[in-house]
């Protein structure tokens, strides 16, 4: 039950993007269509989800104070945490590696639209935000971590594919010339921002 | 009739191109093809000929508005004089009601219709009809106290960043009452909610145990208990079930009674305004959700007394009704393919329920429901249509 509560909650209530306004770049430069919206959420959605563990546990068996006991116990009043972003941003990193290498083997397509956005999700603020919060929130198992990842990366892939299906909806629209493109584009996402207000304050 | 004609005739030639006030001409094209059939055609592209056009459109849907005002005007009334406990005719109550409603009606036409003018004039084209429905629709969804220059405030911001920036009517993403609704929700929260914005209780000293807050904030202290607007209290639910279809409860103007907006809702439906599958599916959404709080509700959390409201009960109050009839069924906003209409009305039921009743920041939901679906549902046109295709594309490889 807790693991639920913490996935509904980072979807809609701690939306990466309508609460925290994290991961922006990516959302407003890759959701000019749905299909590569589509493409970079995914990919969102797999990093987070495998990192925000694996950063877990680097937090509590390398970093945190006194993680360090099981190798000895005179580690006891050790505290690495200083290092953690370094560390996080290492493994965001080579984790991106993965995926980006897995898209251009699988997916050349897809790899050819989302173009630099891909390996810059190594520096997506949406990403070291999750390892940050994970951190920050302390988690008390692997498994609402894991949950916790991937719900923050689905919010993030629900976001982007409705602002994308938003943008190829009014792709016709009369928008005064100075607004096209990003200007217009930021009026939607705080007007979207006004919609997902409806969750705020929800207690789970 | 012949002497408004006349007049618009003769001033016509200071308006047209060269004339001392060309640049005005949108706003005499405004008026005069709001009075009389226009004498000049579409020039060029492919047409349809039909009877309907935007205007009249329009237009149905404010007769379909009409007996929810009407009601609204006469229940603002009624609610003030029964807080007072004062003796009043049916005139007094109109008259009062008048007194409220009709500024607010005034400002929100001036001030949209006013916004739209200086568009037209920069951008240079025609005046658009859709502000005619949103200047309704706007006073009818705000307490009958709210500070008029609060309402003009809401309505320039709603046309011009929900509507105008998007290109104008027919563009917008979010329904554009709604948005100025909620600008006034987040921005002025004290105006908008509470016990004392929904009935006006000036000139008088109130009865012992007047409460002016809506059913729908009682329904969390009380769950299904309801008092009625002068502290007694109901002594059954089919008693304040009564109430509320027919409307005597205290709320925003035009939302209150469940039999004026079934008239409108006829209305939109007869006419073919309204798509009776976001109506339909909307009330579902709504039923089914309100069904499972009921089944579940006592056993997960009997502390949340909201949730053992009856179903039936939870879709005449507040503003459910008034929402999936006027405002779901925005053709600008909402879903555009027919099962994606199916789909998104049954969402905004769903939400609008879990939105009430989970959250204790918002006694009412269908407003937030409405804009979360608004935002959602070209992503749902999206899939739809994208499955459409896939399903064709393998009859075509059977075949």
């Amino acid at each position: 039950m807790e693991a639920v509560n913490i996935f509904v909650k980072s979807i809609f209530i701690d939306n990466m993007i309508f609460a925290y306004f994290l991961g922006m770049c990516s959302y407003l430069a890759v959701s000019k269509t749905v299909k590569t919206a589509v493409g970079l959420g995914a990919a969102v959605i797999f990093v987070l989800g495998i990192t925000v563990p694996i950063n877990y546990l680097l937090e509590n068996f390398v970093l945190k104070e006194g993680a360090l006991t099981w190798v000895d116990a005179s580690f006891a009043d050790v505290d690495l945490s200083f290092l953690s972003f370094i560390m996080f941003i290492a493994v965001i990193a080579s984790m991106v590696q993965l995926v980006e290498m897995i898209v251009e083997k699988f997916a050349p397509a897809l790899y050819g639209a989302l173009g630099i956005f891909l390996p810059l999700i190594a520096v997506n603020c949406s990403i070291l935000g999750g390892a940050l919060f994970m951190q920050e929130r302390q988690y008390t198992n692997i498994g609402d971590a894991t949950v916790f990842g991937l719900g923050s990366g689905v919010g993030w892939f629900l976001a982007i594919v409705a602002i994308a299906a938003i943008r190829e909806k009014i792709r016709y629209s009369n928008v005064p010339a100075p607004l096209r493109g990003l200007g217009i584009t930021f009026i939607i996402t705080g007007l979207m921002g006004l919609g997902f207000m409806a969750f705020m304050g929800i207690e789970l | 009739m012949k002497f408004v004609e006349n007049l618009l005739d003769n001033v016509k030639p200071i308006f047209d191109k060269g004339g001392k006030l060309e640049k005005l001409y949108p706003m005499y094209d405004a008026l005069e093809t709001f009075a009389f059939v226009p004498d000049h055609t579409t020039k060029k592209g492919a047409h349809i000929r039909d009877s309907i056009d935007m205007k009249r459109t329009m237009f149905l849907v404010i007769v379909a508005l009409i007996p929810c005002l009407l009601f609204g005007i006469y229940n603002t009334g009624y609610q003030h004089y029964l807080a007072l406990q004062e003796e009043a005719s049916f005139i007094d109550m109109v008259l009062f009601g008048l007194w409220k409603a009709l500024p607010l009606i005034i400002v929100s036409y001036g001030v949209g219709l006013g916004v739209e003018f200086i568009f037209c004039i920069i951008k240079g084209h025609s005046i658009q009809e859709g502000f005619l429905v949103s200047g309704m629709l706007i006073p009818l969804i705000m307490p009958m106290d709210v500070p008029l220059w609060m309402v003009a405030i809401a309505t320039a911001f709603a046309v011009l960043i929900a509507k105008e920036v998007f290109g104008g009517t027919g563009m917008n993403i979010l329904n554009v009452a709604l948005t100025a609704r909620a600008f006034l929700f987040f921005a002025y929260p004290t105006m908008m909610s509470g016990n004392k914005v929904w009935v006006n209780a000036e000139g008088g000293t109130v009865v012992d145990g007047y409460t002016g807050e809506t059913l729908l904030s009682q329904a969390i202290t009380q769950g299904a208990n309801f008092y009625n607007t002068a502290g007694v209290q109901y002594a059954s639910v089919s008693e304040s079930f009564m109430d509320s279809f027919l409307g005597f409860i205290p709320g925003s103007i035009g939302e209150t009674s469940v039999l004026a907006i079934l008239i409108g809702a006829a209305i939109l439906l007869w006419t073919g305004v309204a798509s009776w599958r976001i109506i339909i599916s909307g009330i579902a959404g709504g039923a089914v959700m309100g069904l499972i709080f009921n089944l579940v509700g006592p056993e997960v959390a009997p502390e949340n007394l909201y949730l053992q409201v009856p179903w039936w009960h939870q879709l005449v109050i507040g503003g459910f009704m008034f929402g999936v009839v006027f405002m779901a069924t925005d053709p600008v906003s909402a879903a555009q393919t027919e099962k994606g209409k199916l789909i998104y009305g049954f969402l905004i039921g769903i939400a609008a329920m879990i939105i009430r009743i989970v959250n204790p920041a918002y006694p009412e939901g269908i407003m937030l429901a409405i804009l979360f679906m608004n935002v959602m549902a070209p992503t749902i046109d999206h899939y739809v249509i994208q499955g459409n295709i896939n399903k064709r594309l393998k009859r075509l490889k059977t075949a």
